[in-house]
């Protein structure tokens, strides 16, 4: 299968102005390769780096060092030093982030919310919101629900509707931030499918999942990023 | 469908520097925009915010440096070499100015109708009956109610102010509209339904959007793009969620760390 995202020699610090310039590493010359219709597990204790490779990754931390390449359509960018509107159209067709936290927008019901990335890619709304409320089902939220803007919801209801928002779309590389935390077993086993699902049409995956059961079921390949921390290479 | 289309830049900006005697309002600032991108300018108060929009709308003039801009014939022009003719013109139809205080923006004492329709008007239209149906329906758009039609505006909440105001800067199909804390000094609530309007109607028209604000949320929730102004000058610029997530100066560090969660 063809490779869809590659890090090459990627690091990343932070320097804390706030508290007198004092420099966090985080990771080091971080190298590792996802193929198509692959799900690759990034696995270390909490504070190793996972999340912050992650979000290396989406674009919404800095890469200090290195290459972050993917394939998009016939060119491959890489998204360390693209351009903001560049970035923002690879999150468009390219990369989806299914995360476990929600950001609200006001007054923007919950099959919406789920259908946007959806309609986004130029399907129809209607098309669009009757997907959305297929993966809301299928994820249990309940149907009265289905209208409401999430804000009131509960955490539980949040995060599904979050990783309905996630999945809905079709994009070739595909990051998952722990999407089944807190979730009963129930819920866990539909997002195991859908990743399963996602598998069967050749998105790479790079995902962080703490629970071992998820994490056996859906992992191709687990890669221990302690090996890549920035104190272990110094 | 892509939000972001490889065209050229809609507006293109300078080193543009404005000097106050020998006080620097805003130096050596440059930028690219895009069709359909929300760029938002962020800073305290005295950071040059203000100024710098108000050079890029043609309010107050540069000391030094350009801004070009692509009219709709595809041409670009340097702004301050435009005639005041076509200023006007570019003004009143391609560009919109929401500010902070509605009333700087709105005829108080002509109706809410009326308001919105002066400025199809100035494009050309008479048709009474067209102004009239266009202006209800973009008073809808802005959630007002169709009976506050011929209201003037002194009878408006600050909210429904605010949404005139929009209403009456997108009649006219604008391409590139500035905004100045254009939530400013409303209640959460109020703020909350103008964001979420605003938000619908810029991706809903494409619209390109340079919005001054302090508030960090609002920039979130609203923009593509972010510069972070201090004494006059660009201190960081990227993507929103980039610069507010992982915040490389100093000053920016310090501005995401001084407001409550965004």
């Amino acid at each position: 299968m063809p490779v869809r995202l590659y890090l090459n020699n990627v690091g990343k610090s932070f320097t804390m102005h706030l508290q007198g310039g004092t420099v966090i590493p985080v990771v080091e010359k971080v190298e590792f390769s996802v193929n198509a219709g692959e799900c690759v597990v990034l696995g270390g204790p909490s504070g190793a780096g996972k999340s912050s490779i992650l979000k290396m990754i989406y674009g919404n931390y800095r890469c200090d060092e290195g290459q972050i390449l993917v394939t998009a359509g016939d060119e491959i960018v890489n998204i360390a030093g693209a351009e903001p509107r560049k970035v923002l159209s690879l999150r468009e067709d390219t990369i989806g982030y299914v995360s476990q936290f929600l950001r609200t927008i006001p007054r923007v019901s919950a099959e919406d919310v789920v259908a946007e990335p959806l309609i986004a890619q130029g399907t129809s709304e209607e098309e669009g919101v009757d997907k959305a409320r297929s993966l809301l089902s299928r994820l249990n939220v309940p149907e009265r629900l289905w209208t409401l803007p999430p804000a009131t919801f509960s955490g539980g209801e949040q995060q599904r509707v979050n990783i309905a928002r996630g999945f809905i779309a079709h994009y070739p590389i595909l990051l998952l931030d722990e999407p089944t935390a807190s979730l009963d077993a129930a819920n866990r086993a539909v997002v195991v499918r859908l990743v399963e699902e996602k598998k069967t049409h050749g998105v790479a995956m790079v995902g962080i999942l703490h629970d071992q059961d998820v994490r056996e079921q859906i992992a191709d390949r687990i890669i221990d990023v302690t090996g890549f921390s920035a104190e272990a290479a110094a | 469908m892509n939000a972001f289309p490889s065209t050229d830049p809609l507006l293109q900006v300078h080193n543009v520097t404005r000097y106050y005697g020998d006080r620097i309002g805003c130096a050596d600032v440059s930028f690219d925009l895009w069709p359909g991108e929300v760029l938002a300018i962020v800073g305290e108060s005295g950071s040059g915010k203000t100024t710098l929009l108000n050079c890029l709308s043609t309010r107050l003039a540069p000391t030094a440096g350009a801004i070009e801009y692509r009219m709709r014939d595809g041409t670009m022009r340097n702004l301050y070499q435009l005639t005041e003719a076509e200023r006007r013109l570019l003004m009143r139809t391609d560009w919109g100015f929401v500010h902070q205080n509605a009333a700087e923006g709105l005829r108080m004492n002509v109706s809410a109708g009326a308001n919105v329709g002066e400025r199809l008007m100035a494009v050309g239209e008479r048709h009474y009956g067209n102004i009239r149906s266009t202006a209800d329906d973009w008073l809808g758009r802005v959630e007002i109610e169709s009976d506050r039609i011929d209201d003037d505006p002194r009878s408006f909440s600050g909210g429904m102010r605010q949404r005139l105001q929009i209403a009456r800067n997108l009649v006219t199909r604008p391409r590139l509209v500035f905004m100045d804390e254009p939530t400013g000094g409303l209640d959460v609530s109020v703020q909350a339904r103008l964001l979420d309007l605003l938000r619908r109607l810029v991706a809903d028209l494409g619209l390109s959007v340079v919005i001054v604000t302090h508030d960090l949320a609002v920039a979130r929730l609203l923009s593509h793009r972010i510069m972070v102004m201090r004494h006059g000058n660009v201190i960081e610029s990227g993507l929103t969620d980039q610069v507010l997530d992982d915040p490389r100066e100093p000053y920016t560090q310090l501005l995401v760390s001084s407001i409550l969660q965004v």
